[in-house]
């Protein structure tokens, strides 16, 4: 959340993670994959209603933009949406150009800025008055990057990159209001029930 | 294989075998590259090391594989890990000292949520080592493979090499956990200091 004076962050709406998680879920009608990032960021996920093509992380802080990638590749039919937090992705910024260089078309990544370490005690990150999330995101060349204004402006943002030529990034202001859910810690079904939502395996 | 046949130089057999001999052995990188392909593990993300520029050369010519560096060794493991769930086998190249940066992401992931990550790691910091601080970091990669139980082997001979790529492959895709191939000097020739 920068606080910058000429950044476009500083008049963009604070808007709510499950809210906002509520809204992405109610949008996908075509078995979209959703990757969780750590903490709060999966645990709205899973708040906003269990999908089968959802994947929660429960650790590897920073790596749900890669996890979104490699679905990505490996489905370039499947729309992939990552959703991951401003500091987890301070973790792995080199992954953006990763992806700026690889393109596909089929990546939304959604980034919940609210400029704290919530979960931790809210503690401010290293970025959280000097830096813009859509501005590192536009210079590693993924052009598609904004911030959304408020609600509707975010649910545009998700709907034109459904049919977007490049990958896309949104990032949005949030509150430090904690995750509302809590995911069930069982990494081997998430991750059984996930590859089962995506046609790669067959129940027992 | 060089060494236990008593070879000094630092050019490995199977470097000097494609210099010298019209009908030869498959050097190393050749036993990495169709092993990949015959078990069709597709997609290869890497962060390169010196010993490694032959293969990654080759499967960047290959159309058969996805290959492509990453900023750092964990995020490889996360694409990978992403892919092998949406159905596409990968693995991923690096040298020791990117290991090292590896314990958490192998802890939390591919570990507990049961994925067949496959890696191959080039190993610096022994048999000849110049720098320090990879002899150092060498150290603490077989203790972290040991304390998390993963499987791994370290290929010294290249008449053994195939049948170890191959059975690890196999291996961590039938039973749903990591492998760590190390890659001896004794195999590739290794990095020397030369200059």
């Amino acid at each position: 959340m920068s606080k910058e004076a000429n950044s476009p962050a500083r008049n963009t709406k604070v808007m709510n993670r499950f809210d906002l998680t509520s809204r992405l879920v109610a949008k996908l009608k075509n078995e979209e994959a959703v990757i969780g990032g750590i903490g709060n960021t999966n645990f709205d996920l899973w708040a906003a209603g269990h999908r089968p093509q959802n994947f929660y992380m429960l650790g590897s802080m920073g790596l749900a933009f890669p996890i979104a990638l490699g679905v990505a590749l490996a489905q370039p039919q499947r729309r992939v949406f990552a959703l991951e937090g401003d500091g987890s992705l301070l973790m792995q910024l080199g992954c953006l150009s990763t992806i700026a260089t690889l393109a596909p078309k089929n990546l939304t990544m959604i980034v919940m800025d609210n400029g704290v370490y919530q979960i931790t005690g809210a503690q401010p990150t290293p970025a959280a008055e000097v830096s813009d999330i859509v501005a590192i995101a536009t210079g590693c060349g993924l052009a598609n990057s904004a911030w959304a204004a408020d609600e509707e402006d975010f649910e545009r943002l998700v709907e034109q990159s459904l049919s977007g030529s490049g990958p896309t990034l949104i990032a949005v202001r949030i509150d430090e209001k904690p995750g509302v859910g809590a995911t069930r810690r069982d990494p081997v079904q998430i991750r059984e029930r996930f590859m089962l939502g995506l046609g790669v395996r067959q129940a027992l | 294989m060089a060494a236990a046949e008593g070879k000094t130089s630092f050019k490995s057999l199977d470097e000097k075998a494609l210099d010298e001999k019209p009908s030869r052995e498959k050097a190393w990188h050749e036993v990495v590259l169709q092993t990949l392909k015959r078990n069709d593990i597709r997609l290869v993300p890497y962060v390169p090391d010196r010993v490694l520029t032959t293969l990654i050369k080759n499967l960047h010519a290959d159309p058969f594989f996805t290959t492509f560096p990453t900023a750092r060794e964990e995020e490889a493991v996360g694409i990978v890990s992403g892919a092998w769930m949406g159905g596409v086998r990968g693995a991923v190249l690096m040298q020791t000292s990117g290991f090292a940066t590896l314990a958490n992401v192998l802890a939390s992931l591919a570990i507990p949520y049961q994925i067949p990550l496959i890696m191959f790691v080039s190993e610096r910091g022994t048999l000849g080592e110049f720098n320090y601080g990879q002899s150092l970091v060498c150290r603490t990669m077989r203790p972290v493979l040991d304390s998390l139980a993963m499987e791994h082997h370290t290929a010294t001979r290249l008449d053994e090499f195939e049948f170890i790529v191959d059975r690890s492959i196999k291996q961590a895709i039938t039973t749903q956990a990591p492998v760590a191939l190390i890659l001896s000097p004794l195999l590739t020739g290794g990095k020397v200091f030369d200059k």
